[in-house]
């Protein structure tokens, strides 16, 4: 399958400090910790939303990148969530299992808990852009488009979903982070041409 | 497009090995619940629906196994190797696995886990358990809180139907662990007593653990007699918080609509809902509320949380399992733990395993971050 110009779909990649927005840079701080970065990154983009502070680190990342995107296109309410990454939710996992390690050190907290799930991010960006979609959390050992194609197609073939936001947010730790979503708004994209606009930036950083 | 069947399956519960096992039980109207076998200080007693360890690792040996593996790998590769067995399948590249996990392999987070904490990464778990089988197609994970079961159920469908794979082995489990077990409390949503979904007395769910897998697959020939076709799925999520359930029920209300229309089949048609009733206040009134504007308040309904206990991502496909049974046997089964109705909108909640003559039943879930899932299942007609 060719890939035509119209069909590149609209993306956003981030990782140490830059963040991306259809291949040129939106935002970049590569000298301060995430929590910074991303504060950044709010003023930027001019978003209103103080929830966003209380977010894990997993939910900043997916919800900015999800933020840079709906900029340049905004969502229809039924665009699906297909999301996936490599660590899961382990970066909260390991907040909560620190909080019940010591005996005498017991401080579980349902505000670290309730995001201990990877796909409360989902949840996160569904509320802020009022999506009553298609939502689904993969998990694998690096990005593949191939991987999810299948199943995105099949969520617009059968009108699911008009669109589908699709990619990889993956926080394990303060430097190994990133993020690559697109938006797919037919099937004539190939899975093989999103790779590449993926293999591209993930080299590059 | 093609259809899509659910065949061979397996359970591990607190009831034991095998989807008999835990099917007698249910019918029989045996609770699964027990006193939990562990504490710690911080934690108030508790209650719980745990997998029997001996009786685990003597089944698990029986397989023979020449490496180490986590307990729940021990529960997938066991619910995996009965279905995998059944099914006569050659493991190529048209069959695929995918795994429904909420938390995996978190109890290895603890400093006193013999395993390396490497082994808490998903994929390390999936690796683990596909090599076993010798899978040529890579495991595909599927984490999505409290619906990942019966999510899996609909994006294997999507995978035959895009014509990706042929076969997919759905296989689900979570763990009882100190890790979920001071999460929820630390929601003050743990009941004391065995949880009792609908009812007016409701205070909070039970955990449980649970391995099920199913073989969902394109191919006729290979379904038996308890097998279905998966003729409805549709998920959405409610877009309003990210622990607590919608007041209104959209996403269960969306979910159901589209999937019933897909299915297309009146309501009138369903034989029974199997729902999510974790027991908590706020879930079954949502669900009382979604199943009201879905015009489903007079269909048979149970949640089967009352025998089992919630086992998180492992639930909605141990119960569309049970389902699957309920239908063949054409038997209603009791929503075990319910007394008194205490929704706000009415809901024909099954007090008594009964007999009725049935061809389709509806599952639902619905779970953290506003997610909701729908399917609807009808039994195979005689091709004869």
């Amino acid at each position: 399958m060719s890939l035509k110009e119209t069909s590149i779909p609209k993306f956003c990649y981030i990782s140490n400090g830059k963040i991306w927005s259809n291949g040129a840079v939106w935002y970049a701080d590569e000298t301060v910790p995430f929590k910074q970065l991303m504060k950044g990154a709010y003023k930027q983009g001019d978003v209103n939303y103080p929830k966003f502070f209380k977010m894990d680190r997993l939910s900043k990342l997916a919800f900015m990148a999800s933020e840079v995107i709906s900029q340049e296109a905004p969502f229809h309410e039924e665009t699906a969530l297909v999301f996936a990454n490599r660590a899961s939710s382990l970066d909260s996992d390991r907040k909560h299992q620190h909080s019940i390690q010591h005996q005498e050190a017991y401080y579980p907290s349902p505000a670290v808990f309730v995001y201990t799930l990877p796909n409360i991010c989902l949840g996160e960006i569904s509320i802020r852009h009022q999506l009553f979609s298609e939502n689904s959390f993969f998990i694998f050992d690096s990005f593949k488009a191939e991987a999810v194609q299948p199943y995105c197609n099949h969520l617009i073939a059968t009108k699911k979903a008009p669109a589908v936001l699709c990619g990889w947010v993956d926080f394990d730790s303060e430097t190994e982070y990133e993020a690559f979503l697109y938006l797919i708004t037919n099937n004539t994209i190939s899975a093989q041409a999103i790779q590449q606009l993926y293999k591209k930036h993930h080299d590059s950083t | 497009m093609r259809k899509v069947y659910l065949s061979y399956h397996e359970l591990i519960t607190a009831y034991g090995m095998g989807s008999q096992k835990t099917v007698e039980a249910i019918q029989q109207e045996q609770s699964g619940i027990h006193q939990a076998n562990y504490f710690d200080r911080h934690t108030a007693p508790f209650v719980s629906s745990q997998i029997d360890r001996a009786m685990l690792e003597a089944s698990f040996q029986e397989l023979h196994p020449s490496k180490e593996y986590t307990r729940l790998e021990k529960i997938l590769i066991c619910s995996l190797d009965t279905v995998i067995k059944a099914s006569k399948l050659k493991l190529n590249d048209r069959v695929g696995l995918i795994i429904a996990t909420t938390k995996g392999n978190i109890d290895v987070l603890d400093t006193e886990h013999p395993f390396p904490k490497s082994r808490a990464y998903l994929t390390e778990m999936a690796r683990a358990v596909s090599d076993f089988f010798s899978f040529t197609t890579e495991p595909i994970v599927l984490s999505n809180a409290c619906v990942s079961g019966a999510l899996a159920l609909a994006i294997a469908k999507g995978y035959i139907q895009q014509q990706k794979f042929d076969h997919v082995f759905v296989v689900a489990g979570d763990l009882v662990t100190p890790f979920t077990v001071s999460g929820f409390t630390s929601f003050q949503a743990m009941s004391a007593q065995p949880c009792k979904p609908y009812s007016e007395d409701r205070d909070g769910i039970t955990l449980g653990e649970a391995g099920a897998c199913v073989l969902v697959t394109s191919d006729r020939e290979r379904t038996n007699g308890t097998s279905v076709e998966l003729i409805g799925e549709a998920s959405c999520n409610d877009a309003n918080h990210i622990s607590g359930p919608s007041r209104t029920g959209e996403g269960l209300f969306r979910s159901i609509t589209k999937a019933m229309r897909q299915a297309e089949i009146r309501t009138e048609d369903l034989g029974f809902i199997s729902a999510h009733g974790t027991a908590t206040v706020f879930n079954d009134e949502m669900e009382s509320i979604a199943f009201h504007r879905a015009g489903l308040s007079e269909i048979p309904l149970h949640s089967l949380k009352g025998y089992l206990g919630h086992s998180l991502g492992a639930s909605s496909l141990v119960e569309t399992i049970a389902g699957m049974h309920s239908l063949k046997k054409n038997t209603l089964f009791r929503s075990l733990g319910f007394a008194k109705l205490g929704t706000s909108k009415p809901l024909a909640v099954i007090e008594q395993t009964t007999p009725k003559k049935m061809q389709t039943f509806l599952k639902t879930a619905s779970g953290f971050g506003g997610c909701n899932t729908a399917l609807v299942f009808q039994q195979l007609a005689d091709e004869s």
